[in-house]
């Protein structure tokens, strides 16, 4: 590894914008209903709805479909099948060559003939109202022939459980096996090795804006123009590309307003590009917009796992080793192009990560499923790799008869130690856990704590403090999928571009979700070239305006998107500098842009605006000396080249009160202390922070998509799905350690996600905390609802 | 998720109405608040032929004082009862159910008779009129009608309004001196249907009860009174004891459902606390 060093300059220029909580510039427009959703988009006369006709089954055989009725039904423009579009597309396959082994079945956009989960799209009907369209999908007869449904995935590989896709041989989607070090020696060497059985529910993320999409092709320029809420619109226009058989440039993605994604609008959807091939084929603009019924049943469920765990520890509080088998259905297919592989992958990447020690094992199996699909979510893999270790260095502590904290504390890696690789051989850079854990210990007072714990407990009030320290992938380079052979960009540029009257046009590869992107792109611009926020003006989502990027995933946005920025605007800088020198005979580097004005470095004196820089190269370069030429846009790229994800670390703590008569839990206050490096905007970042804890909260205690044996999903509304409201949430503190990454000028590190991360392991601990002086047996199995509890304490 | 295809009638008075509903027959459904049927239509749950909007029928919502009595209109929106003093001061047990039902959006626009007509098992509101012995006034062709708390919910979903009727106010009785009234309810989320809910309207004096009501919601396909639990009561003094007796009685009188949230066996172990956690208060205070 190679020790680097950073060029700060971005956090010493004057009049910087780093670090401050400035509002976000898209702010006014959403509060006054000015933003535009996909559904907002204008549509002309002959735009089409699309409704999806949806398997009612988990598993079948579509023997006939009849779609007369359906044709016939008023405002109806067309019916079509699987093999009405197949006939324009080339199906998908989601696997990566880096994941070695993982296979999936082709997947067409809607299927030729099999239904392989309940909610999945077998007939589209396109009418002039999406409440005709939804009329005449009712007509749509189709006979089934009901298959047999793979549910559980501890059968799936069974020999007399049936073979989902007969091409694949079996229900096998992948298996990873690791062992680095001796576990063997370990346990050998243990005074004690625990063993514990986590289970992580399947759930998704909820988002406020559904996934949507309106596809427009126009046969006479040949050009596929879709509006799409996405994360990844070049991601996305390679994927239509490639499956209609177009050239790249013929394609454009829009992606304008996004009401959230988490994730889920990341991954290709087979209504989606379905979408796309009924506007082909029909030569008009087709919309599909998800209803929350086909949100449950369709956007990516994630989590699923079973996970056995060992810990082996010596009575000295030092851990030896970590042993892991864990176990996942995934779903009829491996999403594309992600795969459905990676959240087991991190699993066995990740377990661990705070501590320091030399042996590990794991077998990850993922398996087929019946079921919707999983894929990445927030904090993907995060959730579960923590509480597995989390759960398992508190059952050494218990063990051991250290203090949870203590524990931690003996075998947390050291500050001093990096760079260092964990046991799986990834590289760490730099990270703070220990700095961290003392700081969340200070903010959370622990002592005083435990003792009014200790003592409510003398009074029959059960309350648990839980503790989960973590680390977090973030500004992944091209060793998560570009290696594997996806065309999903690790890279993202920006280019800016000085307009006549001075101010400063942005256009950036990374997304706006509503996360606030535009608030920190606007900062790092306004910063890099010396001019206020106010003078900016920010174009993002739009493949035919924006540099080729990666969007917004894997907590990269800030720290990937931002440094590009921040390269663009100090290349701006430095030609609107060239310019002014020019006019003003003096040299480039005794200037300086500051507050949209060009000024003597040293002093401070101001020289030249830049709306007069602007009006001299553009309409009076007459008066410019012979031979220059001024070049007033600049664009420059960024991808992390010596560490394959900057890594960023934290920890939480939980504090939650159990009514051991009801089983229910109050989550009472909850910490988290992060190191995301470059704080770019506080505001920001502790709003991601508590964002994300209460997904983790969500999958802890309330979120979970309940299936049947026969693959129905049972609670597919907002009644009965559980997200986490606001009444039944604590306070989150935040706070930071900032250790900024070297690899780029900003040194930002990703923030979106380590929320997500640590939240369920802390309450699980806290939990189990609480009940322990009652002799109720461990909870592991979320989400931890008030019937788990009661029966963990005998009461029912 | 868009509705069937359904006509839309805005009745501007009660006649009006009913005329309409013997018109469409059993097409037609009253629309009142909305706030569970436009759920259903849009989930294709329900496709009536047509809506009766009654939203604009005058005389419909109001709370009055008739003396021994409050008489609360169907279409009186829950928050009007909700902050209402006369609710406040003759009817506890349904002041204090308010800040249960739903979110205040909901409570904007849903309605009193609605949530009554309805008949949502795990709602709060039958349970009130069942422990208070509520009157419900019926309107139909022939006139108008009343039907007792109890004879009025039936089943699941299922009340004593006919098709082509109308819920039009509900009567219900002031609380009398000596009577306490207590609710509580579990649920997963605040404004979620409950898991289980108690409705308790007892007669306390000097720490002793006398007669009373237990109506539970979401233990049965309508608003479940424990008459034999209740009977326990009777001459008796809050104790540790009696809590258990009543739990032990409510193990076997409890014949509740099983959902995603709870089997039967922890709804009646929960029935058993809520009577604990409502009942002892109430003889304390």
């Amino acid at each position: 590894m190679t020790d680097l060093i950073a060029d700060r300059w971005i956090l010493d220029r004057p009049n910087s914008y780093i670090g401050r909580s400035v509002p976000r510039p898209n702010a006014p427009r959403l509060a006054e209903g000015r933003g535009t959703f996909v559904d907002d988009v204008p549509l002309g006369p002959r735009a089409g709805h699309v409704a999806f006709v949806r398997s009612p089954h988990a598993h079948a055989r579509m023997r006939s479909i009849d779609t007369e009725a359906a044709r016939a039904s008023p405002g109806v423009i067309a019916v079509l099948t699987g093999r009405d579009l197949a006939a324009i597309h080339d199906p998908w396959i989601g696997v990566l060559t880096h994941l070695e082994g993982l296979k999936s079945a082709p997947q067409y956009a809607l299927p030729l003939d099999t239904a392989t989960w309940q909610g999945e799209a077998v007939a589209a009907v396109v009418a002039d109202s999406r409440a005709r369209a939804e009329d005449a999908a009712e007509l749509v007869a189709i006979v089934w022939e009901v298959l047999p449904a793979v549910t559980d995935p501890a059968s799936a590989l069974d020999p007399d459980t049936p073979v989902i896709h007969e091409s694949l041989g079996d229900n096998l989607a992948w298996r990873r096996n690791v062992d680095f070090g001796d576990i063997e020696a370990a346990y050998a060497e243990a005074d004690h090795v625990i063993e514990e059985t986590f289970v992580f529910a399947r759930h998704t993320g909820v988002c406020v804006e559904p996934r949507a999409i309106l596809a427009d092709w126009n046969p006479a320029e040949e050009q596929l123009t879709v509006w799409h809420n996405t994360q990844c619109p070049h991601m996305i226009q390679n994927i239509l590309a490639t499956h209609y058989r177009l050239d790249e440039h013929r394609v454009r993605v829009i992606a304008g307003d996004v009401g959230g994604s988490f994730g889920i609008k990341v991954h290709t959807y087979a209504d989606e590009i379905a979408t796309v091939g009924l506007s082909i084929l029909l030569k008009r603009p087709v919309k599909f917009v998800a209803d929350r019924m086909e949100s449950f049943v369709t956007d990516i469920h994630a989590r699923a796992q079973t996970v056995k765990g060992r810990i082996a520890v010596r009575n000295d509080g030092t851990i030896l080793g970590f042993e892991i088998d864990a176990l996942s259905g995934i779903g009829p297919y491996s999403m594309y192009p992600r795969t459905s592989g990676i959240e087991a992958n991190q699993i066995v990447n990740l377990m661990g990560g705070p501590y320091e020690f030399d042996h590990y094992r794991a077998q990850a199996t993922v398996v087929f499923q019946n079921k919707n699909m999983m894929c990445q979510y927030r904090a993907v893999g995060h959730p579960v790799k923590c509480a597995v270790t989390e759960g398992l260095v508190d059952a050494a502590a218990r063990a051991t008869g250290l203090d949870p904290a203590e524990l931690r504390q003996r075998n947390l890696r050291a500050d001093d130690s990096y760079p260092c690789r964990s046991v799986q051989g990834l590289p760490f850079e730099n990270l703070s856990h220990e700095e961290s854990l003392a700081k969340l210990l200070e903010a959370m007072d622990y002592e005083a704590l435990k003792d009014e714990r200790d003592a409510l407990r003398e009074e029959g009030v059960y309350r648990g403090i839980g503790l989960a320290s973590f680390i977090e992938v973030t500004n992944p380079s091209a060793m998560f999928y570009g290696v594997g052979g996806a065309r999903i960009s690790a890279q993202d540029g920006a280019t800016m571009r000085l307009d006549a009257r001075g101010n400063v046009f942005v256009a950036t590869g990374a997304t706006e979700q509503g996360q606030g992107m535009e608030a920190v792109i606007s900062q790092v611009a306004a910063t890099a070239v010396g001019v206020p926020p106010e003078r900016l003006k920010i174009v993002t989502g739009d493949t035919e305006h924006t540099p080729y990027g990666g969007g917004t995933w894997a907590s990269r946005a800030a720290g990937i998107g931002g440094e590009a920025v921040a390269r663009a605007g100090r290349a701006l800088r430095e030609q609107i500098l060239r310019a002014a020198a020019t006019m003003l005979q003096e040299d480039a580097a005794n200037l300086d842009i500051r507050n949209g004005v060009v000024v003597e470095a040293q002093t401070g004196a101001e020289r030249i605006g830049l709306d007069e820089i602007g009006r001299i190269c553009y309409y009076r370069p007459d008066t410019l000396p012979d031979g220059f030429q001024s070049e007033l846009v600049a664009t420059r790229h960024y991808v992390p080249r010596k560490y394959p994800f900057a890594f960023t670390n934290g920890v939480q703590a939980s504090y939650l009160e159990v009514d051991v008569e009801t089983g229910f839990i109050t989550l009472l206050d909850h910490w988290c202390i992060e190191d995301c490096g470059t704080v770019i905007n506080p505001l920001l970042v502790d709003e991601q922070i508590r964002g994300g804890i209460v997904q983790g909260l969500g999958g802890a205690l309330f979120e979970e998509c309940v299936y049947d044996r026969d693959g129905q999903m049972l609670n597919a509304t907002m009644a009965d799905y559980l997200v986490p409201m606001a009444a039944e949430l604590p306070d989150m503190q935040c706070g930071h350690v900032e250790s900024p990454t070297a690899e780029s000028d900003l040194g930002a590190k990703g923030a979106g996600e380590a929320g997500t991360c640590g939240a369920p392991a802390a309450v699980m601990n806290a939990l189990n905390d609480a009940l322990a002086p009652l002799g109720a047996s461990r909870l592991t199995d979320m989400p931890f609802t008030p019937r788990k509890v009661l029966r963990a304490l005998g009461r029912i | 998720m868009k509705p069937a295809p359904f006509a839309y009638v805005r009745a501007a008075t009660l006649d009006d109405a009913l005329r309409t509903l013997e018109e469409h027959g059993d097409g037609a459904r009253v629309l009142a608040g909305g706030q569970s049927l436009m759920a259903t239509l849009n989930m294709r749950l329900s496709a009536p032929e047509v809506l009766v909007d009654i939203g604009r029928v005058d005389g419909l919502a109001g709370i009055e004082d008739t003396g021994d009595t409050l008489r609360i209109g169907a279409m009186t929106r829950h928050v009007e009862v909700e902050t209402s003093e006369l609710v406040a001061e003759h009817a506890p047990l349904v002041a204090s159910a308010m800040p249960h039902i739903a979110h205040p959006a909901i409570r904007n626009a849903g309605t009193f008779g609605g949530s009554i007509a309805f008949a949502d098992p795990a709602a709060e509101l039958p349970a009130c009129a069942v422990a208070l012995g509520a009157r419900m006034t019926i309107a139909g062709k022939a006139g108008s009608r009343t039907v007792e708390a109890d004879a009025f919910f039936r089943g699941l979903y299922e009340t004593a309004i006919a098709p082509r009727e109308i819920l039009t106010a509900v009567e219900v009785p002031k609380i009398a001196p000596g009577w306490k009234s207590g609710l509580m309810e579990l649920a997963r989320r605040h404004g979620d249907y409950a898991i289980i809910g108690l409705a308790a309207h007892v007669e306390v004096e000097g720490g002793r009860f006398g007669g009373g009501r237990l109506v539970f919601f979401g233990a049965g396909d309508h608003p479940v009174a424990a008459a034999q639990t209740a009977a326990l009561l009777e001459g008796e003094t809050w104790s540790d004891r009696l809590a258990d007796r009543l739990a032990a009685s409510l193990k076997e009188e409890l014949d509740p459902f099983e959902d995603l949230n709870a089997d039967a066996a922890m709804r009646r172990h929960l029935a058993g606390v809520l009577v604990k956690r409502t009942l002892g208060p109430l003889a304390a205070a």
